[in-house]
C-alpha cells in the first residue's frame, strides 16, 4: 500500500514538472509570432524598427505583449560613387523594449583614392540602440493616439583616426529619439513623426560634429524624420520619406535624405524593400541617388 | 481441486493483497453535484436555439462604434447577404483555427453568429440595429490576448478577402473595431 502511494506521488510530481514546464517558459521567454503581418515594420539602416531612413515607435520582431520577438536584416544602398551595407539583429520584448545592434559598411570606392585614403577604403560603424515604447499602439487603441516611444542610439566609428582628421569632434555619438506612428486604417495610411537629437555627420559614418559651428559649439542638433506610407494590400505597402540632417563638417556639405519605399512581405516572417534614396552630398560628391534592397526576418 | 491452489497463489499479483473497502453506507440520497457547486444549466431557447444571457439594456451604443453614414461600404461587402457570407465565414475559420479556437470551444456560437452579424452589419450602416452586449460584457472572463485579436482579424480579413472586398473597404471597417481592443482583450 505505502509502496504504491510513493508511486503515486512520484508519478503526479513528474505529471506536474512535465504540464508545468511550457507554462513556466510561456511565462519567462516565449515567441508567439502575433503580430499582423508588416505591422512589425522594417529596419532602418541604423538596426533599428522603422522605415529605411526613419526610425519609428514599432517595437522589432513579431511578438506580441506577452512574447518576445527577434528580427535580422542585412541592406545594402547603392550610390553612384559609394555603397553602404548594413546587417543586424534586434530583439523585441514584450513588444515593450527594443534592443538592437547593427554594423555599417561605408564603402568609399574611387572616393577612397580621391580623397587619398585608398581606393576602396571603408568606413565601418557600429550601434547599439534601444527603444522604449512609452504609450499607445500602432494599430489598436484611440485613432488619435499614436505608438509613441522614446529611444536612444549608440554609435561608433571604428576609423577615430579619419573622422577626426575630417574635421569631427568626436569618432563616437548617442543619438535620442521621440518617435510617433500610427496606422490610419481609415485610410489604409501610415504616418511617423520623429525627432532625433544628434551630433552625427553622415548618419556617423563621418564622426560626430564638427568645426562649421565654431569652436564653442557642442554640434547637437534637433532633427526631423518623417514617413508617410499607403497600404495597398496586407502585404504592401508603398511610401516616402523624409529625414533632416545635421551639417557640422566644414570640408563637405551634409544634405536631408529621402527615399520612396515599397515594403513586401513575402511571408508573415519575411520581409523584401526596394527603395530609390537620395541622400544628396556626401563627402563633397554631390548627387547620391541610388538603390536601396533590404532582406529581414522576423519571429 | 487442491493441484490448483499453488497455480491460483502463483498467478496472484506479487503486490499486496487488496483491501476490502468497506462498502459505502448507502443512507443518503445521492448528491446533487450541480446544486453543491452551484451549476445552473441553461437551456437554449426552443425557438432562436440561442443560450439566455443575464438581462441588459439594448441598444446601438453596445455596438461600441458609432457607425458610417451613406450605403458606399454596405455596397462593398455585398449587403446584408454579403455581410452574413463574411461574418460567419470568420467564425468558422475562428472555430477551426488551432491558435483561438479553444476561446469559440465554451461559447454560444448561435448567439455570437448572429451579434457579430449585427454588429458589421450596424456599422456599416447596412441597415441593422445591435442588439447584443456591450463588448467588456461580451468578452468577461475570455481571457483573450492581443494575439488572439490579431488572430481574429486575420480570419476576418481573409473572409472578406475572399468575398472580393477591396483592401481599403476592408481596413474602414477594421478603423471601427480596432479602438474596442481595450474591451475585448485582457492585459
Amino acid at each position: 500500500m505505502r509502496k504504491s502511494l510513493v508511486r503515486l506521488a512520484v508519478a503526479c510530481s513528474m505529471g506536474t514538472l512535465i504540464s508545468s514546464t511550457p507554462a513556466a517558459a510561456r511565462d519567462l521567454v516565449s515567441f508567439d509570432s502575433g503580430k499582423l503581418i508588416l505591422t512589425n515594420g522594417i529596419t532602418t539602416i541604423e538596426g533599428s524598427g522603422g522605415g529605411g531612413l526613419a526610425t519609428w515607435a514599432t517595437i522589432s520582431g513579431m511578438g506580441t505583449n506577452r512574447a518576445f520577438g527577434v528580427s535580422a536584416h542585412v541592406t545594402g544602398v547603392e550610390l553612384p560613387d559609394f555603397r553602404l551595407d548594413t546587417h543586424g539583429i534586434a530583439i523585441g520584448i514584450r513588444d515593450r523594449v527594443e534592443l538592437a545592434y547593427a554594423r555599417q559598411n561605408f564603402n568609399t570606392r574611387q572616393v577612397g583614392a580621391a580623397l587619398g585614403l585608398g581606393r576602396g577604403f571603408q568606413f565601418n560603424q557600429d550601434i547599439l540602440s534601444a527603444k522604449v515604447r512609452l504609450a499607445g499602439d500602432l494599430v489598436y487603441g484611440p485613432a488619435w493616439l499614436p505608438q509613441v516611444s522614446i529611444g536612444v542610439e549608440h554609435k561608433r566609428s571604428l576609423d577615430a583616426a579619419i573622422v577626426r582628421a575630417v574635421g569631427a569632434r568626436s569618432s563616437a555619438g548617442t543619438d535620442f529619439t521621440v518617435s510617433a506612428t500610427k496606422l490610419f486604417l481609415g485610410a489604409s495610411v501610415l504616418a511617423n513623426a520623429t525627432v532625433r537629437v544628434t551630433k552625427a555627420n553622415q548618419f556617423g559614418l563621418l564622426g560626430f560634429g564638427g568645426d562649421k559651428h565654431g569652436a564653442g559649439s557642442a554640434g547637437r542638433s534637433v532633427q526631423f524624420e518623417g514617413s508617410l506610407a499607403y497600404m495597398l494590400s496586407r502585404r504592401l505597402v508603398v511610401g516616402g520619406e523624409w529625414r533632416t540632417r545635421p551639417d557640422n563638417l566644414g570640408i563637405a556639405r551634409e544634405d536631408d535624405a529621402k527615399d520612396l519605399f515599397a515594403a513586401w512581405a513575402v511571408t508573415r516572417n519575411v520581409t523584401v524593400t526596394a527603395a530609390y534614396v537620395d541622400v544628396g552630398s556626401v563627402a563633397t560628391f554631390a548627387g547620391q541617388r541610388g538603390g536601396l534592397l533590404s532582406l529581414q526576418v522576423a519571429y | 481441486m487442491m493441484f490448483l491452489l499453488p497455480m491460483l497463489i502463483a498467478a496472484a499479483p506479487l503486490a499486496e493483497p487488496p483491501v476490502e473497502a468497506p462498502a459505502p453506507a448507502q443512507t443518503e440520497a445521492p448528491v446533487d453535484w450541480d446544486k453543491e457547486f452551484g451549476v445552473v444549466r441553461k437551456e437554449r431557447d426552443p425557438v432562436t436555439g440561442e443560450i439566455p444571457v443575464d438581462p441588459y439594456v439594448q441598444g446601438d451604443a453596445n455596438a461600441g462604434a458609432r457607425p458610417y453614414s451613406g450605403d458606399g461600404l454596405a455596397r462593398a461587402f455585398g449587403g446584408q447577404a454579403g455581410i452574413r457570407r463574411i461574418t460567419d465565414r470568420a467564425l468558422e475559420l475562428s472555430e477551426a483555427d488551432p491558435r483561438i479556437k479553444a476561446i469559440f470551444e465554451e461559447h454560444d456560437m448561435v448567439r455570437l453568429r448572429r451579434t457579430l452579424f449585427e454588429q458589421v452589419c450596424y456599422l456599416l450602416n447596412a441597415g441593422c440595429t445591435y442588439t447584443g452586449r456591450d463588448m467588456k460584457t461580451a468578452h468577461k472572463g475570455l481571457g483573450t490576448t492581443r494575439a488572439d485579436l490579431n488572430a481574429l482579424v486575420e480570419n476576418l480579413q481573409r473572409a472578406m478577402r475572399e468575398a472580393r472586398v477591396s483592401f481599403a473597404a476592408q481596413n474602414r471597417l477594421l478603423a471601427k473595431l480596432a479602438p474596442m481592443d481595450r474591451d475585448v482583450t485582457e492585459r
